[in-house]
């Protein structure tokens, strides 16, 4: 386990005051490999909260360079980052918070055998994408390597929450949720629109789950988290693991 | 009996309603769907077979041949792709 050093008990101070965290937390944090898919409008929060929170070694993928229609709610980028691969300029970011982690940036689109492989070689993934295709990449990725997933998606003003933990027996996938069959017509920002904020609430949420499950605590899995951010309403939906799935039923 | 029905997300657009009471003869969800359709226009598109949706009654997520009781709330919602 890495040892604390004076500075970094001070940096982390407000988390070691929380029981639930405490130095053993924290220490699992930075210890802890993330893999994030997306450095987008969910991968900005997740981003910078990871990299505040002491995650020691951050991968972030994304091919996409920033826009200046990105700048409304990505806000790990600014105007200094138009042009430049949103993966590159977020690990800039994050290691100006904080010099004391790793972050390894990939300016790439990960092909199914390139994220099965990143993924067995980090303890927990984020699916920040913004389409359905990835979202069932990242998902097999999880199942085949046995690595637990913390899923957000929005557009518009509604926003989509849920983790998976393929170590736990019995429990469900992203594709017990949503089969990959089907229309979806549901797009990118870019073709619908977005609320600036509403990336930073999703986002947030993947946050705190990931910290929590890094530092040590089993999350809720099999439930669905709605946020309609028009109404301000939260639900939550529970479901099952699908015994037909052909991702995880096989697993 | 009566339903309390709740759309997501794109549907809550599409459907130009968030939320409905439905008086209905329904006793599956395969059968209120089937109902829905009928209504035509957006509902029949969105909820045509091909369509990528979940049902989920009194918060839990429910298969086409789920029973419906009066009073239930029976959610509708897409998976959101974005972000």
């Amino acid at each position: 386990m890495t040892d604390l050093n004076d500075a970094a008990l001070l940096r982390y101070s407000r988390h070691i005051l929380l029981p639930e965290i405490d130095i053993e937390g924290q220490q699992r944090l930075a210890a802890s490999r993330v893999l994030v898919i997306g450095a987008g409008g969910l991968g900005s929060p997740v981003a910078l909260y990871l990299a505040s929170a002491g995650v020691g070694h951050i991968t972030l993928a994304d091919d996409d360079v920033v826009e200046l229609s990105n700048l409304q709610r990505q806000v790990v980028h600014d105007m200094a980052s138009l042009g430049l691969n949103k993966a590159e300029s977020a690990r800039a970011r994050m290691l100006a918070l904080n010099p004391d982690i790793a972050v390894r940036a990939l300016g790439e689109r990960l092909s199914a055998d390139r994220l099965l492989a990143e993924a067995r070689q980090h303890d927990l993934l984020l699916d920040c994408s913004d389409n359905f295709a990835t979202r069932h990449a990242v998902n097999r990725a999880s199942v085949a390597a046995g690595v637990p997933l913390v899923s957000g998606a929005a557009v518009r003003l509604a926003g989509q929450l849920a983790v998976f933990d393929p170590r736990v027996a019995g429990s469900p996938c992203y594709h017990c949720l949503f089969a990959e069959e089907g229309e979806v017509s549901d797009g990118p920002c870019a073709t619908f629109g977005v609320l600036s904020p509403l990336v930073g609430v999703i986002g947030s949420l993947q946050a705190v789950e990931a910290v929590k499950l890094l530092a040590g605590r089993q999350a809720v899995l099999g439930r669905l988290t709605l946020y309609d951010a028009l109404s301000g309403d939260f639900r939550q939906m529970k479901f099952t693991r699908d015994p037909a799935c052909p991702v995880c039923a096989a697993a | 009996m009566k339903l309390n029905m709740v759309y997501f997300a794109r549907l809550k657009d599409s459907f130009g309603t968030g939320q409905e009471s439905l008086e209905t003869d329904a006793t599956s969800v395969a059968e209120l769907l089937v109902e829905l359709r009928l209504r035509g226009g957006n509902w029949a598109t969105e909820l045509g077979h091909g369509k990528t949706f979940r049902v989920a009654c009194n918060q839990e997520l429910a298969g086409p041949d789920s029973a419906l009781r009066d009073g239930d709330e029976v959610a509708i919602f897409p998976p959101v792709t974005g972000g």
